[in-house]
């Protein structure tokens, strides 16, 4: 039985600070879904939400809070919470639905209101909750673990600054002309040097901001897109995986790895076997892809995934860089949005946001940023406390 | 000041220790895996179903497994300095144990002097204080050369 299931319609609200109620983004971006779509919300059977945590009870139950501000209509709902791979896991629900026959056609939304500055944890005294461990007794945020990574890159692989801030040029060059992206202006090498030091060796131009946004994606069965649209967009693949214990590398937002004392690690890290499942489960592999979405938390993290995605071998993704292969008109692009570079982070809806942007690129709708002839695309994303998210799309 | 206590920040960490503080973890009885901070429930370990823990002191050295620097505040919980000054943070790897355990570094040492490798111990240092307690937590503090340490 095939695993497809088809994208039938895609919506944002436009990324940025807007200072409004995120229930509102998240309405306008179902809406701008469904009429791409050509589906009516009363004809939608499964509303499936990405949960927000910073912004009160309606966050926690996204999907029926969406629901009601569409108007109720009795359609099943649900709601999910993945940290940033939150989207992956309501796409990966009614993809579920709908590949097991129970729904024809569902609508996933995600939206955030984010806060200035680094996120924080709840109020309250929780020392068994590694969130707050870390931030209490040792002071340690989000930028503190991409900065590790940044430095280990260096050391591995010799890295330099200017490569992660050469990965900020590119994006910036990318997003341009995405009116959905908050940042769209060219950004040089000296811009980014010349920017604060947040986490060594990372600097502000680095590490991508906290925003506001919403997208949204109307999915359905390959049946009942057939009778509305011909040759839609596919997801093939959705990869929600966990680690393997051991995993021997430091992750948000632990104080400690797992041992690797009496276990032997597994034959791929977390990081590698995100996307890897994705492959598997599309009988495709890197080489078959025309492009990439990867979540750039920070530069040097876009240098991890394409090694991580196998777009190259471990140590080459300076080079894949340098010789433009990652740019627009290079041989596989990424983050031909703009990534969180020019969009900054509004959690529940990124990793829906990565696969509207397959979507336009496979239709051929993205203007001004457009890989040319793409066939197939890969997005991917981690979301802490051991959350795989990898989507992949086929035309 | 010198009548308040000296207590840690969260209880169970790490031992009071002033001079050889370690951090408090478990080891599995059955499959020999370690826990920072310490598991006592089920051993993580999916082949293994071993229930019962044996409470270890942790080794008090490692080797940088990689480093960064807090240039800005934290938000709370972390209680900061006023005002604010910059640290350190190692990911520090203990060998026997198989485990990397984050860390700020201690007095005050920058980026500068840290590097892959490079071994480090353990310490303890104030965190902050309020009327009646002196709070603390572990940082890593680059072995002295010369130095001997078990």
């Amino acid at each position: 039985m095939s695993k497809d299931i088809a994208v039938l319609g895609v919506g944002m609200h436009p990324w940025g600070k807007w200072g409004q109620s995120f229930i509102g983004y998240g309405v306008k971006a179902a809406m701008d879904a469904l009429k791409d779509a050509g589906v009516e919300w009363k004809d939608i059977q499964l509303v499936a939400g990405g949960d927000t945590i910073r912004n009160g009870y309606p966050g926690f139950v996204a999907g029926a809070t969406f629901a009601q501000a569409l108007g109720w209509s009795g359609a099943k709902v649900s709601s999910s919470y993945g940290a940033c791979a939150t989207g992956a896991q309501a796409i990966s629900v009614a993809r579920a639905n709908i590949l097991a026959g129970l729904c024809d056609v569902a609508l996933v939304i995600g939206a955030d209101a984010a806060p200035k500055g680094f996120f924080a944890p709840a109020g309250g005294r929780r020392p068994e909750d590694p969130d707050w461990l870390r931030f209490h007794v040792q002071g340690i945020t989000n930028p503190t673990y991409f900065g590790l990574y940044a430095r280990r890159r260096m050391e591995i692989h010799g890295a330099t600054q200017e490569d992660f801030a050469a990965v900020k040029v590119k994006n910036s060059r990318h997003g341009l002309h995405n009116p959905n992206a908050r940042y769209r202006k060219a950004v040089a090498l000296e811009d980014v040097m010349s920017s604060v030091l947040v986490a060594d060796p990372l600097r502000l131009l680095d590490i991508c901001a906290t925003s506001d946004g919403a997208a949204a994606l109307v999915l359905s069965s390959m049946d009942f897109a057939r009778r509305h649209t011909t040759d839609p967009v596919k997801i093939s693949a959705v990869s929600t995986v966990t680690p393997v214990y051991p995993n021997d590398i430091i992750e948000m937002p632990n104080l400690a790895t797992d041992s690797k004392a009496g276990v032997g690690l597994p034959e791929i890290g977390f990081k590698e076997s995100i996307a890897h499942r994705a492959y598997e489960e599309a009988g495709l592999g890197p080489e078959d892809m025309s492009l990439a979405e990867v979540y750039d938390l920070s530069t040097a993290l876009e240098l991890d995934w394409y090694e991580q995605i196998g777009l190259c071998p471990a140590g080459d993704a300076e080079k894949l860089l340098r010789d433009g292969e990652t740019s627009l008109g290079g041989r596989i692009p990424v983050n031909p949005s703009g990534g969180l570079a020019c969009f900054g982070e509004a959690v529940p809806a990124q990793a829906i946001a990565q696969v509207c942007e397959l979507t336009w690129q496979l239709r051929g709708q993205a203007e001004g940023r457009q890989v040319e002839g793409a066939k197939a695309g890969v997005t991917v994303n981690q979301g802490l406390f051991g959350h795989g998210s990898s989507v992949i799309c086929t035309v | 000041m010198t009548d308040k206590t000296h207590i840690p920040a969260v209880e169970g960490l790490f031992t009071m220790d002033p001079s050889e503080p370690r951090l408090i973890g478990t080891r599995c009885r059955g499959c020999g895996t370690y826990f920072f901070p310490a598991e006592q429930t089920l051993c993580r370990n999916p082949a293994c179903d071993q229930t019962d823990f044996e409470e270890v002191a942790l080794s008090r050295t490692g080797k940088v497994w990689s480093y960064t620097s807090a240039s800005y505040k934290p938000p709370a919980p972390f209680v900061a300095k006023d005002p604010f000054e910059p640290f350190a943070i190692a990911a520090v790897e203990l060998e026997t144990e198989g485990i990397t355990i984050l860390g700020q570094v201690a007095d005050g040492i920058g980026v500068d002097a840290l590097a892959t490798g490079m071994p480090m111990e353990l310490v303890l240092r104030e965190l902050y204080q309020d009327d009646e307690h002196v709070y603390f937590t572990w940082n890593w503090k680059p072995v002295a050369a010369g130095a001997t340490h078990e």
